[in-house]
């Protein structure tokens, strides 16, 4: 007993200045290391121990080696034969032995988190329900409790659970928020997985692609936006509003030919693209073109004039327009905003 | 011409170090390209396509065409000679081996020029390589020219087996036998029983590109995660295939260097068996985010960290078998010595990534990527570094230079931490691997830049061992027979390099490290075990290397089959298999030529061997 608490007080310091070390590194946004639901802190933590507990395994080995290296190299002049040592079943017996024990300290919270994250919240009334399915290179979420569908951000409200049910159209890809969750792979139907997992803090999570899916597969990024449940619901009565579509006839009547094909706003349009609804508050376009940092309708107008060029591969056709309509279209979606989002 | 139909065990184990070390530079070409396109965010070095092409083929060479012929031939040009041994069981098919590995890996890389490289990733995952989303001739590369290089290492496993089962010297038990050739033993015995399973997938594969089937066609009923369990079936053995010749050679360098015998040998074969065999049996750890449920998670978890265990008995018995000895540094050991903490890391974070729910986290982002890197190269291929300055001599007749040697070891060792060190945090902050490129202002940027750089410090310490084989190849052959002083086992008691007969008789083991012993007891040579006789050499042969390029024909054959051709005469020798066909015929001409005629070898006689002295 004794002893054991003697090596707990040797590791905590290493423990604690791992912590300090550790989370001094990314974005809050996006880094494991800066866990911001309970799913990605308890993974944060089994990563500490583990950590913790190879560094002392590691630094054990060095010291070893290093004395070695020092006190047993050859000196000049030193012919006579080292002792031929046969081996020795007690030294061996503890390295057999030492390291089951620490196997044994991470196997327990390994098999415990194992269970609980695979917890299976589909039918639970309380949570949110979202399927989750993956086009090269985008995501699509669709709410079915509130018959929505959106787009590469997936909103959220802070107080539930939210469970997924992940699918996808075409290859396998991997959905990931380093800061709320681990990945899990989108299979074809028929192999569907579930995951849950909860956001209790407001904010925009960074969200990759973790699975070699094609061309694009470094830009297939997307975002989890978690919200006050207030905002949640004002956002879902918005995502069901009708569409709201260009003023001038003209333009709405391109835009409906155009794009409206493959993408929907509001109650119209289609299914082949990501759902535009309210695109001019979204964080990005196209998952890459960050809107912070370039302004939405230019970040759109760049992204429709070609998109090849920013997502290599994309399924999104070059579409002939107008310099009039692409400026006329890009300004439009620029200024379909939600308003739930107001208060900001 | 000599070279093309020798059987000789040397020549071909050289054959495999200069055909693995050529793919090696193509490989670390590859990775150079892939580093300069990640030093910074958003770059436009090679487009996404390139990226994706880059990747695939360095992950394919460096496992299939580097470091298994590297293996293969520090395999070749020293197991007999461990065992006492002529030659391997069977020469002729050591060629084949040799040469279908050889024309395998031409054929993949051959892609890069005719019809586009392999873009899914050096695992295939179905559907990326299926025809819908590849549709380029890449994977049709990949699976034919790893199905035909496949072959020469399921002969060569086959081959050291019975090789090492049979042939060994009077007196050299299984217990006496050095670690080297243990390792290589349990490799080939995983050999034999993974490279089936990549065979059949390649078979699959290549049935659904080529033919239509739909083994993994999800639209048709087939499953994607059926491609990932058979790859994985038969990955996951690969990385102890790979891994196991390294413990090996790490085990005669430590104990020849430090002047001691291995500390714990019996645990040692123990652990390195153990090793092998659970190798199989955590192949799902690799698909832990692929939805096998918790059950399956917590098994494959368990299993997994459970290699450390044995890793952990073999670390352990190498440090203490460097306790109390004289160790001698030079590049070698030095090789050897930097292998020990580097693997030792790689080891932990593999324990690690055992841990499903956080692997959850660490899959296919850039820890793994570190931690795979930190135990192919920083404990594979250092071994191989280590391996081939301890056996140059043996190999060549010349000692390598030990002044480049270490700069080789330093730039290498320093520029390898420097490259995958920082990758563990990309990882960690949320980098996902094999991405062509990444946002600026992510965290990620600093140390991208420093992993290049580190990259390039490698490349410098390749270039640096080649200038150092150019160098030494131009010195006389004067190496002595133990240019080492301290050699232990058996290849130390002959000249350097080996004779074409290898022993001109066989000798008697009375021990474990049988050279040592009889050093300490006073003898200059090992005791023979008969008297000098006449020798049965086996006669060399084309047919091995037609066979292979007969296969390779056919694989041309197959995979153009489909195509359009603008020459109308070409076409018609494609569309209708008659090239396929052709190369085929070759190939079995080639077997039946060989299974007709008698080819009873030749003998080299007593007086013969008086007067013939050093000739490899």
């Amino acid at each position: 007993m004794m002893n054991r608490w003697h090596a707990v007080k040797r590791l905590l310091p290493i423990l604690a200045g791992l912590a300090l070390l550790l989370s001094a590194c990314g974005r809050a946004d996006l880094s494991t290391l800066q866990p911001q639901g309970p799913i990605a802190e308890k993974q944060y933590d089994l990563m500490k121990l583990s950590i913790g507990m190879m560094i002392v395994v590691v630094v054990i080995v060095f010291l070893i080696l290093a004395y070695v290296l020092i006190r047993f190299r050859r000196r000049p002049g030193q012919t006579e034969i080292p002792k031929q040592v046969e081996g020795s079943h007690k030294l061996e017996i503890i390295w057999t032995v030492i390291p089951i024990i620490l196997l044994v300290i991470l196997v327990v919270p390994t098999v415990k988190y194992v269970f609980e994250f695979a917890q299976d919240y589909s039918k639970d009334k309380n949570a949110i329900q979202v399927k989750v399915t993956s086009h090269q290179y985008w995501w699509e979420f669709d709410y079915p409790d509130y018959g929505i569908k959106t787009g590469q951000e997936l909103v959220i409200p802070t107080t539930k659970k939210i469970s997924l049910q992940l699918n996808t159209v075409d290859v396998l890809h991997s959905f990931w928020v380093p800061s709320l969750f681990g990945k899990i792979d989108t299979n074809p139907e028929g192999n569907t997985n579930k995951m849950y997992f909860e956001a209790p803090k407001a904010g925009v999570y960074r969200g990759k692609c973790a699975e070699l899916c094609g061309q694009s597969h470094a830009l297939m990024d997307f975002k989890v936006k978690a919200v006050d449940e207030a905002k949640f619901d004002a956002w879902v009565q918005e995502m069901k509003a009708p569409a709201v579509l260009p003023e001038d006839p003209q333009l709405a009547a391109a835009f409906e030919k155009k794009c409206l094909s493959c993408h929907a706003v509001g109650d119209k349009g289609g299914t082949l693209g990501p759902n535009l609804t309210g695109i001019g508050n979204k964080q990005a376009v196209a998952g890459v073109l960050l809107n912070d940092e370039t302004p939405v309708e230019e970040n759109l107008k760049n992204w429709i004039a070609d998109p090849e060029k920013v997502k290599p591969g994309s399924k999104m056709p070059k579409v002939t327009l107008s310099t009039e309509e692409l400026d006329g279209i890009s300004k439009y979606l620029a200024n379909y905003k939600l308003q739930y989002d107001n208060g900001k | 011409m000599d070279w093309l139909t020798t059987v000789d065990h040397k020549k071909i184990g050289i054959l495999y170090l200069i055909a693995g070390g050529l793919f090696f530079l193509i490989g670390g070409i590859e990775a150079i390209l892939i580093r300069i396109q990640l030093m910074q965010p958003k770059l436009d070095f090679v487009s996404a396509q390139t990226f994706n092409e880059l990747i695939t083929m360095h992950g394919t060479t460096m496992i299939f065409l580097a470091v298994m012929p590297i293996i293969f031939a520090l395999m070749n040009a020293i197991i007999p000679l461990q065992i006492g041994a002529r030659d391997v069981a069977f020469p002729f098919l050591n060629s084949l081996g040799f040469w279908t590995f050889f024309f395998g890996g031409l054929l993949l890389n051959l892609s890069w020029i005719v019809g586009g490289a392999p873009d899914a990733g050096w695992t295939s995952y179905m559907p990326l390589a299926s025809n819908t989303y590849s549709n380029t001739h890449g994977v049709d590369f990949y699976s034919l020219g790893l199905q035909i290089a496949g072959i020469g290492t399921l002969l060569g496993g086959i081959n050291f087996l019975v090789t090492i089962i049979n042939m060994r010297a009077p007196g050299m038990t299984f217990m006496r036998m050095p670690m080297f050739t243990w390792a290589v033993f349990i490799t080939s015995a995983l050999i034999l029983f993974a490279f089936p399973a990549i065979t059949v997938g390649l078979v699959l594969l290549t049935f659904d590109r080529l033919f239509g089937a739909n083994f993994f066609e999800i639209a048709n009923g087939g499953n994607a995660v059926l491609w990932e369990h058979i790859f994985w079936i038969f990955g996951h053995p690969e990385v102890y295939i790979l891994i196991l010749p390294a413990f090996g050679i790490i085990s005669e360098v430590v104990s020849t260097f430090s002047r001691k015998r291995l500390f714990g040998y019996s645990s040692m074969v123990f652990a390195t068996i153990l090793i092998g065999f659970l190798g199989f049996m955590v192949w799902a750890h690799h698909m832990f985010t692929a939805g096998l449920g918790p059950v399956a998670n917590a098994l494959f978890s368990i299993a997994t960290m459970l290699i450390a265990v044995p890793t952990g008995i073999k670390i352990f018995n190498w440090l203490f078998t460097l306790w109390g000895g004289q160790l001698t540094f030079n590049t070698s050991s030095l090789f050897a010595i930097g292998f020990i903490p580097t693997f030792v890391m790689g080891g932990v974070t593999g324990v690690m990534l055992a841990s499903a729910p956080a692997d959850f986290q660490y899959h296919d982002s850039y820890f793994v990527v570190a931690h795979f890197h930190y135990v192919i190269v920083g404990g594979l291929v250092f071994g191989l570094f280590s391996g081939l300055f301890y056996w140059w001599p043996k190999m060549f007749g010349r000692v390598l230079n030990e002044g480049l040697g270490k700069i080789t070891f330093w730039t290498f060792f320093i520029g390898f931490h420097m490259t995958f060190f920082v990758q563990h945090f990309l990882g960690l902050m949320g980098m996902p691997r094999r991405v062509f490129t990444y946002l600026p202002n992510q965290g990620f940027d600093t140390m991208n830049l420093i992993s290049s750089i580190g990259a390039f410090l490698m490349g410098v310490g390749t270039i640096v061992f080649l200038i150092n084989i150019a160098v030494t190849a131009a010195k006389p052959k004067n190496a002595p027979n133990d240019p080492w002083v301290d050699g232990r086992t058996l290849e130390w008691t002959i000249p350097s390099p080996a004779p074409e007969y290898n022993f001109k008789q066989t000798p008697l083991v009375r021990g474990l490290d049988a050279y040592w012993k009889e050093k300490m007891a006073g003898n200059k040579e090992v005791p023979a075990a008969e008297p000098v006789g006449s020798i049965h050499m086996p006669s060399p042969s084309i047919i091995p290397f037609m066979m292979s390029v007969g296969l390779f024909i056919a694989g041309f054959g197959f995979m153009f089959a489909k195509d359009e051709f603008a020459n109308g005469f070409v076409g018609m020798l494609f569309n209708n298999y008659i090239v396929a066909i052709l190369g085929l015929v070759i190939t079995f001409g080639g077997m039946f030529l060989r299974s007709v005629f008698d080819d009873h070898g030749w003998h080299i006689e007593p007086e013969e061997l008086e007067d013939k002295g050093v000739k490899a």
